[in-house]
């Protein structure tokens, strides 16, 4: 078959995604995996599989731009972009209006501004503290020895939001056993976990306009994204496979900057 | 990959001129710390310097040390030494880089030049709190150490308008000076030589303004980067002939490159600000960073604080108050927000990136509503990065580049 393909390839800190696009943008195959110590091989893996749900096609015919922290150890992309133009493309084609886009992501968190017509207009990221990323959710998880995935489920539990204050991991871990020790129920504990990141993410740009989330985090814990809304007091647009926007927007610019 | 490139930095001739004269500097600076006269004066990068030469100080400036430790990345090994004596790392990484390399009785002065041993030992201490209060506090701990006599200028901070009664009081300030220096020097004050010297140095600091504005020109012909190093005999050897004869030369040179339409970076696309302290142990590294993304980092407040247009031989005391108080860093932020907007105007920025240099408060100039305000006003994108002039811990280069490579993106699809 001969159409084209473009792939997006999004090696970040925690977790390697890839996304397969046809022309039209429409995705055929995506695949996500540990980044682990070697970038290259989960690029490679990931991509291989996505290229494996796009039935048949020929990888020979596929454009491909890779992005996030590992976007340099990706020998057979065509081109890199940084995390943060690729999120703001992401966004965009899913929602095409001026919002703010919040992405938090294993490393770091971002808030992007996006104009009318698509264009990034500023953007923060987090300061050198993993406090208000997915790091300092696996640090407070291991810390409180709960599965990540069990995160989400405890938090919708909690009957109070306990307030864990500081910006800094240790220091919240501190803050952590403190309440442990005052017999603070483990779900009140999680939720005070995510109103921190959320306060974090608030604390680096006004959050005007419309509003998008997106990254692992917020795949992966909805009620993440419903204490956001409440606390923002406005509603949140949500992409789908929020955690493959960075490489949805690499892909878009494969088939912009390299396909088309 | 097929965006990556080599970035080759462009190498000024003049380089090799300065080299000698700075190598000059130091060596008579160890000849007199060795003969024990002349006498030694450390002063900082701000202080009354034209005063003590006058009186026949051979002057050496500690913040140069200071970005020397940086630029040597030696800084990281010093800083945890002054740290563990009760100097927070949360304080200038000059100082603690400085007084930790002197605990450890190590320089690079002595690897840059053979035979020099050591910082030369000072007989005297004079510091001006223009630039902050941590010069007060590091010439304090060399008074405690070595016993020698810490003595300065308590400016005034945060000025808008500059009074009458301000410039008085640092005039007194400087004149009350006088009567130990003239003690430990063995000489006495001779106005002028002071008109003398302050003359000299006005005329070094015009030829150095003239170098940082060859960058008016497009392609602009030396970047931030390198003007960091450049601007050595600037901070110095103000005060004296052979900083004029330098700054003659590498404006010849910067002149023929604007000429030639030469730019330091090749097919110069972005011209962007740095506002905050460079960071020294990064110099490099970020220029050809810069250069692989065909942006010009071409102007900064840094480079543009070792002007001093107010000097006036007529009136010397005064007009060094007033040169040495109405710089950028002793400013309130209404006058630094003008300030910037007329550089980005001059030099026809696309971009404003501001260093949050951890260890210097004083030389952070976005942390109060700055790069907002200048967005607002001048619809220029800014973008900060943390980092510090001198302690690497507080920066990470990954961070820190993916921030700037969006930054450009982000200039580029504007």
């Amino acid at each position: 078959m001969s159409i084209r393909l473009f792939a997006g390839i999004d090696v970040g800190a925690s977790t390697t995604k890839a996304i397969i696009l046809n022309e039209e943008s429409e995705v055929l195959g995506y695949a996500v995996t540990d980044s682990g110590a070697d970038f290259e091989g989960a690029a490679r893996k990931v991509f291989e599989k996505s290229m494996e749900k796009a039935k048949g096609m020929s990888s020979d015919k596929c454009s491909v731009v890779s992005t996030g922290y590992g976007r340099r150890n990706v020998p057979f992309a065509h081109s890199t972009k940084t995390e943060i133009s690729c999120h703001a493309k992401g966004s965009y084609y899913y929602y095409p209006k001026d919002h703010t886009l919040i992405d938090i992501g294993g490393q770091d968190s971002k808030v992007i501004k996006i104009n009318t017509s698509g264009k990034r207009t500023s953007f923060k990221m987090n300061r050198k503290c993993a406090a208000g990323t997915g790091a300092f959710l696996e640090e407070m998880a291991n810390r409180l020895k709960i599965p990540l995935e069990e995160l989400n489920g405890l938090a919708e539990k909690a009957q109070t939001n306990v307030e864990i204050g500081s910006y800094c991991t240790v220091f919240s871990a501190t803050e952590i056993l403190t309440k442990i020790r005052e017999n603070v129920p483990v779900e009140d504990i999680v939720k005070g976990v995510f109103t921190s990141v959320i306060k974090r993410a608030l604390e680096m740009d006004p959050m005007e306009g419309n509003v998008v989330m997106s990254g692992g985090v917020v795949a992966h814990n909805p009620y993440f994204v419903k204490m956001f809304r409440e606390r923002i007091g406005k509603d949140i647009f949500v992409p789908p496979l929020p955690q493959l926007t960075g490489a949805f927007g690499a892909a878009l610019y494969a088939n912009e900057t390299i396909g088309g | 990959m097929s965006e990556e490139k080599k970035a080759a930095i462009k190498k000024i001739q003049a380089t090799g001129f300065m080299r000698k004269i700075m190598a000059d500097y130091f060596y008579e600076l160890d000849r007199a710390a060795k003969e024990g006269s002349p006498k030694i004066a450390w002063c900082t990068s701000v202080g009354p310097a034209e005063l003590l030469m006058s009186l026949g100080f051979l002057v050496y400036y500690p913040e140069n040390h200071g970005a020397m430790l940086g630029s040597t990345r030696k800084a990281m090994d010093y800083i945890p030494v002054a740290n563990s004596v009760g100097y927070s790392p949360d304080i200038c990484s000059y100082l603690t880089s400085d007084v930790g390399a002197f605990i450890k009785g190590e320089t690079p002065l002595s690897r840059a030049y053979e035979g020099i041993e050591g910082v030369p030992k000072p007989d005297i201490l004079v510091y001006n709190t223009n630039q902050c209060r941590d010069v007060q506090d590091w010439f304090g701990w060399y008074s405690r150490e070595l016993k020698i006599p810490a003595l300065g200028i308590s400016t005034y901070r945060n000025i808008g308008t500059i009074t009458e009664d301000t410039l008085s009081s640092i005039e007194n300030q400087i004149k009350g000076l006088i009567p130990t220096l003239e003690e430990i020097s063995g000489n006495t004050f001779d106005i002028d030589k002071f008109r003398h010297i302050l003359s000299l140095s006005y005329d070094c600091t015009q030829l150095w303004k003239k170098v940082l504005e060859t960058n008016m020109a497009k392609p602009a012909p030396i970047s931030f980067f390198d003007e960091t190093i450049h601007m050595g005999p600037a901070v110095v050897l103000r005060g004296t002939e052979t900083a004029i004869e330098y700054y003659k030369v590498l404006l010849k040179e910067l002149e023929e490159r604007v000429a030639n339409k030469e730019g330091a970076v090749e097919e110069e696309k972005f011209r962007i600000y740095w506002e905050g302290m460079p960071i020294w142990g990064k110099l490099r590294s970020l220029a050809e960073f810069f250069i692989e993304l065909k942006s010009a980092v071409i102007a900064s407040t840094y480079c543009n604080s070792w002007i001093f247009d107010s000097f006036d031989p007529k009136d010397p005391f005064l007009s060094m108050a007033r040169a040495y108080t109405e710089i950028f860093i002793v400013r309130d932020e209404n006058f630094k927000q003008k300030y910037m907007e007329d550089m980005v105007k001059k030099y026809d920025i696309h971009g404003i990136l501001f260093h949050d240099s951890k260890t210097c408060p004083n030389n952070s100039n976005n942390r109060y509503g700055m790069p907002q305000r200048l967005e607002k006003n001048l619809n220029v994108p800014t973008l900060t990065i943390n980092g510090d002039l001198n302690d690497l811990r507080c920066y990470s280069e990954e961070q820190a580049k993916t921030n700037i490579e969006a930054f450009i993106e982000q200039l580029e699809s504007k």
